[in-house]
């Protein structure tokens, strides 16, 4: 009896460690695979990091397409330097634990480039992985400055100090007079961030901010009591620079409370025309400052929000035209510094760090120069809800 | 080898079955690891699976052998996370790096410790569901008010504020923010590796096992079987239900401190640190078989590695995560696998402690 059970407990271990042994080997076969096909077909391997799945997952989502897009876009023209892109996206849920699992699977995939990941936090936990192994990282819409920190990341969007110091340049440029009024997530860095900076700018260039209320993520269901206060400090203007799911409920309860003064935000607003059920008349005349408007005319534009919309039926956000110009951005690098895929991880990047500094993006976004720093340098563009669609506001 | 395990009672040998499970597993991981074929998927996965591990063996003790429920365990973890990588920060090359992260690991065990011990002096005068009420609010209110905390420190010394960072009055230029709001803690050095983990692990089993099997032990269960009965000897409840929850909660920091040392972005979201990651140590502890550390660590290491490994369904993964969680709790306690396992001997294996505990108790 005691014999068999400890037969039976060694023939578990093995399973386990066979199983084990397993997961590795398989995965080590196949970049060996990779790289036996590689003598035929060599390929470029970036991968992408963003929440697939959970509350945030229509910004993981649209910088997956995207950027699927643009690399199919480069395919068909023949691939950088004659070597075509494979592209591969994993889910992290919005959460840095998980982007570090996501990485690693990507690593074990043979990723070579990391275009991502989507938000701050995950993005800023796998920036200490790449910085280990010394990849080329470039995240299209982690904003915070964590995100940039090290000498192998670079963002493509704004950074969250950038969008408050714009938005407040932009104030005291178009509404000098405005009473405005800020009402922010205070749980979430991004909008943290964005307020924290507007509030300092926008005392230094002599704006009336009269009256500043936050929620949380945790109440952010009932803003009645914020949008009282901002009322009755007599708010012409209100700077929310939150994600669109709260602004939705923002706009509807101040439109039943009769509350209308001009709504104005950040590019976490992009999106609020996709909320199903959402009455997107409460969103005519909110103002925000992106990069990125869908409906903007150069051929460029009409050309991406039309393939996004035949493949994917939904209108790109601003997120999705960072990860397009992002992929472009790594073409134009990779060009400029002559690579090809048999380069190590290593070598790509530091190849990479110093050719993304020499070229000029003509993108979705504007036209954008990278700082050694990581950070972009492009101009934002202010855009208004009209009809249910976005303009751009001139000037 | 044989020899000395038939002469242990039940209990030792089933500790010993828990100790070399997990040596045995350290051992495997480390000779594939040695030989590089281990994924870095799995590589990755290590290190989280010791904090999980941990995590479920110290609820364990709350559920389990005192018989309390806590559903704001993540926040004790979460307290731990921060004390320790703000010590870090802090500290930062001031210290041998090794030396510090063991510092740190204490100071997160310690800060979790008392918190917990301050939260079980009222609660554990009362009888009833008090400490999962009281629990589930600590939890949120431990997160919400690590989102809100921003701590600098400048040539003036530290500054503190709870509404936001321009409120702390500190030299913008030259300060450093230690802890920035709800980005919380950035850049904490990754100290945490496979075999601390493994070691702290190995500890809090070693606590915990030889805590149950103590006098305090026969007494914690006792109030757990019936308090009424207990008092009755002359058992002061308070006192072993403290005893058994501020073990916990500073096991619980202990893991917190592995956590945080682990990434290098440290933030209390909603997901992270919220009560579904308490709910979450609780489906560790009852799929695992309430009452047996083993069986916490199982389902811990199977509900941690599942998401993982199901990555190239994409899409669908969460729909079959919760779909085999269904599975397995049904399958797990049925009358039909039990009869199963009965059959075929596979009870004497993966069920004696939960028996054996059951028997005691019952």
């Amino acid at each position: 009896m005691k014999m068999k059970k400890w037969t039976g407990l060694l023939l578990a271990g093995c399973m386990a460690a066979g199983a084990l042994a397993g997961c590795g080997g398989s995965s080590t076969g196949s970049t060996q695979t990779g790289g036996g096909e590689g003598s035929e077909e060599l390929t470029w391997k970036i991968g992408m990091i963003g929440p697939l799945t959970g509350p945030v997952a229509i910004y993981g989502t649209d910088v997956k397409n995207a950027g699927q897009i643009a690399v199919d876009e480069i395919n068909a023209a023949g691939g950088i330097n004659g070597y075509q892109i494979e592209y591969r996206a994993e889910d992290d849920e919005h959460d840095a634990e998980k982007a570090m699992n996501a990485y690693n699977t990507l690593k074990d995939w043979g990723m070579q480039i990391l275009a991502g990941a989507v938000t701050s936090t995950p993005s800023t936990a796998v920036e200490a992985l790449t910085a280990e192994d010394n990849m080329f990282q470039l995240t299209p819409s982690g904003s915070s400055k964590a995100c940039i920190e090290e000498a192998n990341a670079f963002a493509v969007c704004f950074n969250d100090p950038q969008q408050g110091t714009k938005s407040a340049e932009y104030f005291a440029e178009h509404f000098p007079d405005a009473v405005i009024g800020t009402l922010y997530d205070s749980s979430t860095e991004y909008s943290a961030g964005i307020e924290a900076n507007f509030e300092s700018k926008g005392a230094a260039l002599g704006l009336d901010i009269a009256d500043v209320e936050s929620f949380t993520a945790d109440n952010n269901t009932d803003f009645t009591a914020q949008l009282n206060k901002l009322k009755s400090a007599g708010c012409t203007y209100v700077f929310m620079p939150i994600y669109y799911q709260e602004a939705s409920v923002i706009l509807q309860q101040a439109a039943n409370m009769g509350f209308t003064p001009d709504f104005f935000g950040c590019d976490g607003m992009d999106g609020i025309l996709d909320i199903e059920g959402f009455d997107t008349s409460l969103a005519e005349g909110l103002m925000l400052l992106t990069p990125f408007a869908a409906d903007a005319e150069d051929e460029l534009t009409v050309n991406f929000v039309e393939n996004f919309r035949s493949a994917y039926e939904k209108t790109p956000n601003q997120f999705g035209a960072d990860q397009y110009d992002g992929i472009y951005a790594l073409k134009l690098a990779i060009e400029k510094a002559d690579l090809t895929p048999e380069a190590s991880v290593s070598d790509i990047c530091e190849a990479l760090k110093t050719a993304i500094t020499q070229i000029e993006v003509d993108g979705l976004t504007g036209t954008i120069t990278w700082a050694a720093s990581g950070e972009p340098d492009k101009e934002p563009k202010a855009v208004m809800i009209k009809d249910g669609a976005y303009v751009s506001i001139e000037g | 080898m044989k020899k000395i395990l038939s002469q242990m009672d039940q209990t030792s040998r089933n500790d010993f079955i828990t100790y070399g499970m997990v040596i045995g597993a350290f051992a495997v991981i480390s000779i594939l690891q040695a030989l590089g074929i281990l994924s870095s998927q799995i590589g990755g996965l290590l290190v989280p699976l010791c904090v999980y591990s941990i995590m479920a063996v110290s609820l364990n003790l709350v559920v389990g052998i005192l018989g309390e429920l806590s559903i704001g365990h993540a926040g004790f973890m979460c307290l731990g996370a921060f004390a320790s990588a703000f010590f870090t920060k802090c500290v930062g090359d001031g210290m041998p790096s090794m030396l510090r992260f063991v510092i740190a690991i204490l100071i997160g065990g310690l800060i979790a410790g008392v918190f917990g011990f301050l939260i079980g002096i009222p609660v554990f005068r009362l009888n009833g569901d008090y400490l999962a009420i009281v629990t589930l609010a600590f939890g949120e209110i431990i997160k919400n008010v690590m989102n809100s905390l921003y701590v600098g420190r400048d040539a003036n010394g530290f500054h503190f504020s709870l509404s936001s960072a321009n409120d702390m009055g500190m030299d913008a230029l030259n300060g450093e923010m230690l802890i920035n709001g709800p980005q919380g803690i950035t850049g904490t050095p990754r100290n945490s590796t496979f075999l601390i983990g493994i070691l702290i692990l190995l500890l809090s089993l070693f606590v915990i096992l030889n805590l149950i099997h103590s006098r305090q032990g026969r007494a914690i269960m006792s109030v757990r079987d019936n308090h009424i009965a207990a008092e009755s000897v002359g058992i002061n409840i308070t006192k072993y239900k403290l005893m058994a929850f501020t073990v916990s909660a500073v096991i619980a920091g202990f893991a917190g401190a592995l956590y945080a040392h682990n990434l290098s972005s440290l933030a209390a979201t909603s997901a992270r640190f919220g009560y579904n990651m308490s709910i979450m140590f609780l489906v560790f502890v009852v799929l695992g078989g309430i009452g047996s550390s083993r069986g916490a660590i199982i389902a811990a290491v199977v509900l941690t590695l599942i998401p993982e490994l199901l990555r190239p369904i994409a899409s669908f993964r969460m729909l079959l995560y919760s779909i085999i969680l269904i599975v397995m709790m049904i399958v797990n306690w049925s009358p039909a696998s039990r009869a199963f396992m009965e059959k075929h001997k596979l009870n004497r294996f993966l069920f004696k402690f939960k028996k054996s505990a059951g028997k005691g108790g019952k």
